[in-house]
């Protein structure tokens, strides 16, 4: 029974991690139908902004509340994962819906820089990049308005984001020979978050012994779901989200803005990511690379459990939880201790982390050759509409 | 055959005007110099066999698809560059061909979806006027169920409720009654007629049934993407009706 116990809170605390990655991609590549493959830098941002906010705490007129500095960073994660979401939904996807293939690439592209945003950025850098995209959009504007409409308007747009490029680059190398300015914010090694002392210890339940952070991130994917639910199926914005999914034409036609509702999507979705982020932080040290560890899983979360569906994505990543910690830590060996010799071993072969999410993999790759559509398929008589 | 002409002949007079519009599918030219225009409170029907560019013309004045060339006014106002969301609450109301009712919404949601062309939207606007229910009453007994689990009828009852929602001065009307069983064909002819007479609003209908396209107070006659024909529906021969109205 203990057994029994121990593996379903692991299981739960590995599926709940799980379900907050997951949950941001059910909602850009389950509603949108959007392959974002920079939602784990997305989640990797938030976790860095945990990270900036916990050092803010430790020094300074914040140090008194240090502990709290967890619950401020959950908010902020949102807010900077979700505008750079955002910023990602405006400049790229946007031209790219309806072209997955294109998105694949890109976004892919769009993780690459984000993870080589982290290791190199500095004071410098943040200043050129900003003079440079305030140039790139305001330029424009200063030109007299007739060359605006002009054959080769689109040549002009091209040139002033080339040369306001040049300019943040050469201002930010100018600044460089400012030792503060040119410090990188970040090393290129991992980072480590202190988590805040009511976050350290543990709560003995008699036959468990539950990590008090795995029960907050327990705590926290609750919440995200109880507030994703709401804001999907009661809130104005939800409905708009949900009608806009389904029927993107028809929605236009009854007066809904659809380029709004794709980016307020966009940023909901990305936003989780960051509060995802936040989580992991708990979990170990963090770096630059803490995407790529993430996004297949969360890519099979949300196809296991039914692309569209909420409840789905819940299901499938504790499911997967569930089995990558039975699997993984050999728990069945010690639930029959007098099985065959040659399962004993196909058992212990499969006994560690990476082996058992190579037979997970496996496995949910069977299942969708039998249940294509997931766990949870979209049901009704227009669903193919 | 009537001239095209049609009373109020001044522009100012018409609710929507379109002059001179062309659109085309890639190259293909499907829509070719049509000339248009509803009075307030006027029903008009296209006819016109499949293929000749009804629901092109419709999808056109919704901003669907774009045109090529021409102008499309309601009230007097340009809206052919228009968004469909702006001219949603511009005062176009549209029923498209196939319902498009959103399947995974509940009907009291589809019904909520179409506040969204008033002034504020659903954000402002949660009350769904009665007189919907008094048209459609089998709308308010199934409004906790998915749009997609509706009827076919039922469904086609909830797009007009929906975009009558949205307080139009035109309705859009797309082959209301096709694939639909004779006794809810009736209750939407009838629908339509009270809408008409309660609300004042102007209909444009594509229709292939004769006794609604009668109902009717002008007809405009298509061929091959352009308008060939048009006058009052009371003037509609029995040989205008086979050369236009058969499938």
């Amino acid at each position: 029974m203990d057994l029994l116990y121990d593996t379903l809170f692991n299981g739960l605390a590995i599926g709940s991690v799980l379900v907050l990655a997951a949950l941001g991609l059910a909602v850009v590549f389950g509603l949108m139908g959007v392959i974002n493959m920079a939602h784990g830098e997305l989640m990797m941002l938030g976790a860095y902004t945990t990270f900036v906010v916990q050092n803010l705490f430790k020094n300074g007129p914040l140090q008194g509340i240090f502990p709290l500095y967890i619950l401020v960073a959950i908010p902020l994660a949102f807010l900077v994962s979700g505008l750079a979401g955002l910023l990602l939904e405006k400049t790229v996807i946007r031209r790219l819906y309806g072209r997955p293939l294109e998105t694949l690439l890109a976004t892919w592209g769009v993780s690459l820089i984000l993870q080589q945003f982290v290791r190199s950025v500095s004071s410098a850098f943040v200043i050129g990049l900003l003079v440079a995209v305030a140039l790139g959009l305001v330029a424009p504007r200063l030109l007299p308005r007739p060359w605006g409409q002009r054959r080769w308007a689109p040549v002009l747009g091209v040139a002033t984001w080339v040369i306001a490029g040049l300019v943040g680059i050469a201002l930010a190398s100018g600044l460089g020979g400012v030792r503060v300015l040119d410090q990188p914010w970040f090393s290129a090694r991992n980072i480590d978050v202190t988590a805040p002392v009511w976050l350290r210890g543990s709560v003995d339940l008699g036959a468990v012994n539950m990590p008090t952070a795995r029960l907050f991130i327990i705590a926290l994917t609750a919440l995200a779901l109880v507030a994703v639910h709401w804001f999907l199926q009661k809130s104005v914005w939800g409905i708009r989200i949900r009608a806009v999914t389904q029927n993107r034409s028809m929605s236009d036609c009854l007066g809904i803005p659809t380029e709004t509702v794709d980016a307020l999507t966009f940023l909901v979705g990305s936003g989780l990511a960051g509060v995802a982020g936040v989580a992991v932080t708990l979990l170990g040290s963090v770096g630059p690379n803490l995407g790529g560890n993430y996004i297949v899983d969360c890519f099979m979360v949300v196809v296991l459990g039914g692309v569209g569906k909420l409840l789905g994505t819940v299901v499938a990543a504790l499911g997967i939880g569930v089995l990558s910690y039975v699997i993984g830590s050999g728990s069945l060996l010690l639930v029959w201790p007098a099985m065959p010799a040659g399962l004993n071993e196909l058992i212990t072969f499969f006994a560690t982390t990476s082996m058992a999410k190579v037979l997970v993999f496996a496995l949910v790759v069977v299942f969708l050759q039998f249940r294509p559509a997931g766990l949870f398929p979209q049901k009704g008589r227009m669903v193919e509409a | 055959m009537t001239s095209h002409s049609y009373p109020p002949q001044d522009e100012a007079g018409h609710l929507l005007s379109v002059r001179g519009l062309n659109v085309y599918y890639g190259e293909s030219h499907i829509l070719r110099n049509v000339d248009l225009s509803i009075a307030p409170g006027q029903m008009a029907c296209l006819i016109g066999l499949n293929g000749v560019g009804k629901t092109t013309l419709l999808k056109s004045i919704i901003g669907l698809v774009p045109q090529r060339s021409g102008r499309i006014d309601l009230a007097g106002s340009a809206c052919g560059g228009l968004p469909p969301h702006r001219r949603a609450r511009a005062g176009i109301g549209y029923v498209p061909q196939g319902r498009e009712i959103i399947p995974q919404l509940t009907v009291r949601e589809n019904l909520l979806l179409g506040l969204e062309a008033l002034p504020g939207g659903m954000a402002r606007h949660r009350h769904i006027d009665p007189l919907v229910f008094e048209l459609f009453p089998v709308l308010e007994t199934f409004l906790a169920r998915r749009g997609g689990d509706l009827s076919g009828g039922q469904q086609q009852q909830l797009a007009i409720a929906r975009a009558l929602l949205g307080k139009p001065r035109l309705l859009l009307l797309d082959e209301p009654t096709e694939g639909i069983q004779p006794s809810v064909v009736l209750d939407i002819q009838r629908a339509v007629a009270r809408i008409i007479r309660e609300t004042g609003i102007s209909v444009l209908l594509v229709e292939h049934h004769a006794s609604f396209v009668r109902q009717a107070d002008w007809y405009y006659a298509m061929q091959k993407g352009g308008i060939v024909a048009s006058g009052s529906t009371a003037d509609l021969s029995k040989e205008m009706i086979q050369r236009f109205l058969s499938v």
